[in-house]
């Protein structure tokens, strides 16, 4: 029983070094430092867990009931001394445990800039971030690649040892952006924006797929990361550039449809604007962008002041570290006298879209103090 | 969008249903169901046959008797852990096929389904059942107590329960199940990605059977806390009874917290409301983290009981005190009160600052302290014990060893940057099976052999019950050490098909450990059919076939409908122990009448009227709806009319009882 135990414990030891284990041998420096962490903890729990495990095998064997030469003490229930040990001693592991998280739970926040490309090298100021934008989509990835003015559809690709700085949100339900070899995951959300700073230091062409189940063409949400020389990457900037397709806001609509297990597609230009009105969910034609209402709802105290007054001094200053409602570092695409779109349903901020009466009566807002549209 | 509530497609008699509805094009499905009928079938007419409906009617259905309620408990956790199983097994096939461009046996449509529903069928309707079935039966024989506080409600609690999970069976067979995981996270679950039943059907079957889980917390808790035998102060209350005190807190203070986000959820299917939408001022991530304020506390809500049958199971078997009872019981309070601020460990990588994702990956850790106390106070009560290898010890023994590396790996998930990487991968499925099959299943098999001479007068056949222990702990290593490797390969959970061909092997390998686990489930309902067969042989007379220690203990197997025939009187910790040491004599005479409860059906006929109204809310039928909701309301009111609700056991039945327990107790020593 004992031996089988081991061999158990041990096995993956042995195994997990015989394949293939991306977690523990990144080729990016964040999934490096996120390694380390990892297998620090591991070390630093094994103080504990393997003579607690050894004690049991011991303890069992030793007093089990043919054994009567091991003393039988069956009053003994109480030891101050053992009490401190068994208190104490899990207290300090988890002392060291929690330094360790904090400290790295901080540097290897995905919302801080990278100050390193690799642990040798230092960022230099000549090195701007590649900024990536990407749009999680039933089932496939959208990457925008706005210094460059192009998108590509299920493949990626960066230089090597560029820091990228990627932009996420998603078109309706959550995922997760995961690259395993250059850094941590991190959820996409529709109509919120979560941020990913990552690099890779190794030349390759590397695995990334959604992390956060999404629905039925969930497992065919992969895509290749192509990780290449600055020259290289000028190649493939090249290629997505001669692509005849272009995506606008129409092409955007018919790309978000479902669809499953996509081939990478390129597009050799894209609109200014698709970025931000996918986070604020108004690609659609007569649809409000949220920072827009969210504005309007902010200035106006909920429809009580006319819309008009809203100039752009009053534009809230983008938010240094937010996740979560996306307009408040995206706004400002839209002209504020720029009359609001209808909302579709013909809902308003507070109608279901199965409540048929108006009910605004009951929220206290005076129906003649709204705005013109509908909402 | 519009809400297909108002599709105009309903129509008025049968809602959304219709003959579509029913899934007679999947052969799966199909075969499920004709083996379920034949079975159905085979039941039904040998009950008629032995014209068994008439007792199991009076005597168990309408019981009111916390045993015979705990029983049903564990029976119902039993079958559907066959449901939950065979949902294992075809995931784990499907993982192992779908390979170098094969699909698998199973489309998206029907995959999905099955890791939802083998989520949800394992934590709500095999874990809680059997964890309440076990605080049920031993809680008020470990206070000394004749029943619960509340014996009506905790027959009505476990019907509310089997409810539940009818719904959640109905759709096999009627529609389909939620395809969305088994906390079904919006905006997945929202109307508008999840159009068809399979969400009403989860969020139906939870509410249901959520009021019973609710209720039957309420119950066990005031029935620890009003019915402690005389002298049982708190310090004096077994370490199950106390585990089980924190468990039903946890239940009252967290199940409400489900409750309420499934009727916002459903309040946004139906109602077109906008909590947890994408648009207009709702926020998806506010269910999340409602869902795992009720999660987390779940976890511990399954596992302390656990710990509880450990510290009897040690103790008894090491044939010693437990070590540490004092810090046993404060590591207890400890977890239950750290288990609601841990919540965020489950969602670090949904973009939270780095200070608030370390303060709770902090907080995690600190419950490991208390844990593994308790892992040390086993340890030491095992020291200078006499340790009997019985089925019950044999577990405890293989849960040591098994929940330390599932706790390791817990805490090291609970490390922001580790999580990072590993988060919804195979590591974490790893983990969380690692803790609960290593530390709430074996803990389920530590009592159920422990406590089943107690509850039938016989005990377990031990050669099946080793033949069943052996493949269910190696089949578990085998079955959950490669999802730990594929996990740190960076594979994540839910997948349906793969690419890379190197991790096959993996898969053949977990489904492989699946396969030992299924003989050792098989292995597990040989040994009651073996031991019901056998059950002369190893009758148990003395009502203590453990030379245990607590209260249980002190009464007859099984015990008679009135527990005790006199309240016992606890002067120690360990009061049967202290009763044994101290020549304790059984009173023979001077029995008086004991006041009882009456068994009743109006528990089985609100669940079943739940059962037609959830029916109803799911298919849009709302006649139905309005129908069996009138009649649950006028079946409740009812019930409070009836004002004959009790009896007395007549002395000299009490005296009988206890002479033929005096005869049976001479005849075995």
């Amino acid at each position: 029983m004992k031996r089988l135990y081991l061999a158990a414990l041990s096995a993956p030891f042995f195994l997990v070094s015989a394949c293939k284990t991306v977690v523990l041998s990144p080729s990016g420096d964040v999934a490096a430092q996120q390694k380390d962490i990892l297998l620090n903890s591991t070390y630093l729990m094994l103080i504990i867990i393997v003579p607690v495990m050894l004690l049991v095998v011991f303890f069992a064997w030793r007093y089990r009931a043919s054994n009567r030469d091991a003393t039988y003490d069956p009053e003994w229930s109480h030891s101050t001394r053992l009490e401190l040990v068994i208190w104490a001693a899990p207290l300090l592991i988890v002392i060291c445990l929690g330094g360790l998280t904090w400290v790295g739970t901080h540097l290897l926040d995905p919302y801080r800039p990278l100050d390193r490309i690799s642990s040798t090298t230092k960022i230099t100021k000549d090195r701007k971030p590649l900024q990536v934008e990407v749009v999680s989509l039933d089932w496939k990835w959208l990457f925008i690649y706005p210094e460059y003015g192009i998108a590509t559809v299920n493949e990626l690709a960066a230089p090597v040892d560029r820091p990228i700085e990627f932009k996420l949100t998603s078109s309706e339900v959550m995922n997760a952006f995961y690259v395993p070899t250059m850094a941590g995951m991190i959820y996409t959300m529709p109509g919120m924006q979560t941020m990913l700073h990552g690099v890779i230091n190794e030349k390759g062409i590397y695995d990334g797929f959604s992390s956060n189940y999404s629905g039925a063409g969930f497992s065919g949400m992969r895509f290749k990361f192509h990780v290449v020389s600055d020259a290289d990457f000028e190649t493939w900037v090249a290629k997505s550039r001669a692509s005849d397709a272009t995506l606008d806001a129409t092409a955007y609509l018919s790309l978000e449809q479902p669809t499953e297990n996509v081939a990478p597609k390129f597009y050799s230009a894209v609109s200014d604007e698709l970025y931000h009105d996918i986070l604020n969910m108004c690609v659609a034609p007569g649809t409000a962008c949220m920072d827009d209402v969210m504005m309007r709802d902010a200035r106006t105290r909920a429809g009580q002041e006319p819309m008009t007054a809203m100039n752009d001094a009053d534009r809230t200053a983008p938010s240094e570290h937010m996740t979560h409602m996306a307009p408040m570092d995206q706004m400002g695409e839209h002209a504020p006298d720029e009359p609001m779109k209808a909302d579709p349903t013909g809902g308003g901020m507070l109608r279901g879209h199965g409540l048929s009466q108006d009910l605004t009566p009951f929220f206290g807002t005076k129906p003649a103090a709204s705005s013109p549209d509908t909402l | 969008m519009t809400l297909p509530v108002q599709d105009p497609s309903n129509s008025f008699l049968f809602g959304r249903l219709s003959l579509e509805s029913i899934p007679y094009h999947e052969p799966i499905l199909l075969a499920t169901f004709a083996v379920v009928a034949l079975v159905g079938i085979v039941v039904f007419g040998a009950l008629t046959y032995f014209r068994l409906w008439g007792y199991l009617w009076k005597e168990w259905f309408t019981s009111v008797d916390h045993k015979k309620i705990g029983i049903m408990y564990m029976v119902l956790g039993v079958i559907m852990l066959l449901r939950g199983f065979a949902d294992a097994i075809m995931m784990r096939l499907q993982q192992a096929m779908a390979f170098g461009g094969s699909e698998g046996y199973l489309p998206a449509h029907h995959y999905d389904q099955v890791f939802t529903a083998h989520g949800v069928i394992m934590i709500f309707f095999v874990a809680m059942p059997m964890v309440t079935g076990l605080m049920n039966y031993v809680v008020p024989l470990q206070i000394g107590a004749r029943d619960v506080s509340f014996p009506f409600l905790n027959n009505f609690s476990f019907w509310m329960t089997v409810g539940g999970a009818i719904v959640v069976m109905m759709s096999l067979f009627i529609g389909e199940f939620s395809k969305a995981g088994w906390l079904a996270m919006p905006p997945l679950s929202g109307i508008g990605a999840s159009p068809d039943v399979g969400v009403d059907y989860y969020i139906w079957g939870l509410q249901i059977a959520g009021v019973g889980t609710t209720l039957s917390g309420i119950n066990l808790l005031v029935t620890i806390i009003k019915m402690r035998a005389p002298g049982m102060h708190m310090m004096r209350m077994p370490i199950f009874t106390w585990t089980a005190l924190c468990t039903n807190v946890l239940i009252v203070a967290s199940f409400p917290v489900l409750t309420a986000v499934l009727v916002l959820l459903s309040l946004d299917r139906y109602m077109g409301t906008h909590f947890f939408t994408n648009g207009m001022g709702g926020n998806p991530m506010m269910y999340v983290n409602f869902i795992w304020i009720w999660g987390h506390p779940e976890v511990y809500i399954l596992i302390l009981p656990c710990f509880g049958i450990y510290s009897e199971v040690t103790s008894t078997f090491s044939g010693k005190k437990l070590f540490g009872y004092t810090s046993m019981v404060y590591a207890t309070i400890c977890i239950t009160i750290l288990s609601y601020l841990v919540w965020l460990h489950h969602f670090f990588t949904m973009g939270s600052g780095a200070s608030v994702n370390s303060f709770f990956g902090i907080t995690t850790m600190i419950i490991s302290i208390p844990t593994g106390a308790k892992l040390f106070n086993w340890l030491f009560t095992m020291y200078r014990g006499r340790i009997r290898f019985e089925l019950p010890m044999m577990w405890t023994i293989a849960f040591m060893l098994t929940f330390t590396v599932g706790g390791m790996t817990g805490v090291l998930l609970a490390v922001p940057p580790a999580d990072f990487v590993l988060h919804n991968s195979l590591f974490l499925i790893a983990h969380f099976h690692n803790v609960i099959i290593g530390g709430v299943l074996f803990g389920l098999f530590a009592g159920m052999n422990y406590w089943f001479p107690k509850a039938f007068g016989f005990t377990l056949n031990e050669f099946w019950g080793k033949i069943s222990f052996w493949f269910w702990v190696i089949g578990y290593w085998f079955a959950f050490t490669p999802l730990y490797i594929l996990g740190l390969m960076g594979v994540t959970r839910r997948m349906r098909v793969f690419d890379d061909p190197s991790l096959q092997i993996w898969f053949v390998i977990a489904a492989f450990g699946a396969g030992l686990i299924a003989i050792g489930i098989g292995a597990f309902l040989i040994q009651i059919a073996v031991s019901i067969r056998d059950k002369e042989k190893n009758r148990d007379v003395t009502g203590d076939p453990w030379n245990g220690r607590t209260l249980e203990w002190a009464t007859s197997s099984p015990p008679p409908d009135y527990n005790f025939a006199f309240t016992p009187l606890v002067r120690d910790l360990d009061a049967w122990h202290d009763m044994k040491t101290h020549g304790y004599k059984r009173p023979q005479s001077n029995f008086a009448p004991i006041h009882m409860p009456r068994n009743t059906g109006t528990g089985v006929i609100i669940a079943a009227l739940s059962v037609v109204c959830g029916f109803g809310l799911i298919w849009y039928i709302w006649w139905l709806v309005a129908l069996s909701f009138g009649a649950i309301l006028a079946v409740a009111i009812g019930h409070t009319f009836i004002t004959d609700r009790d009896f007395h056991i007549p002395a000299r039945t009490v005296t009988d009882t206890e002479a033929a327990r005096s005869k049976l107790l001479a005849r075995g020593t």
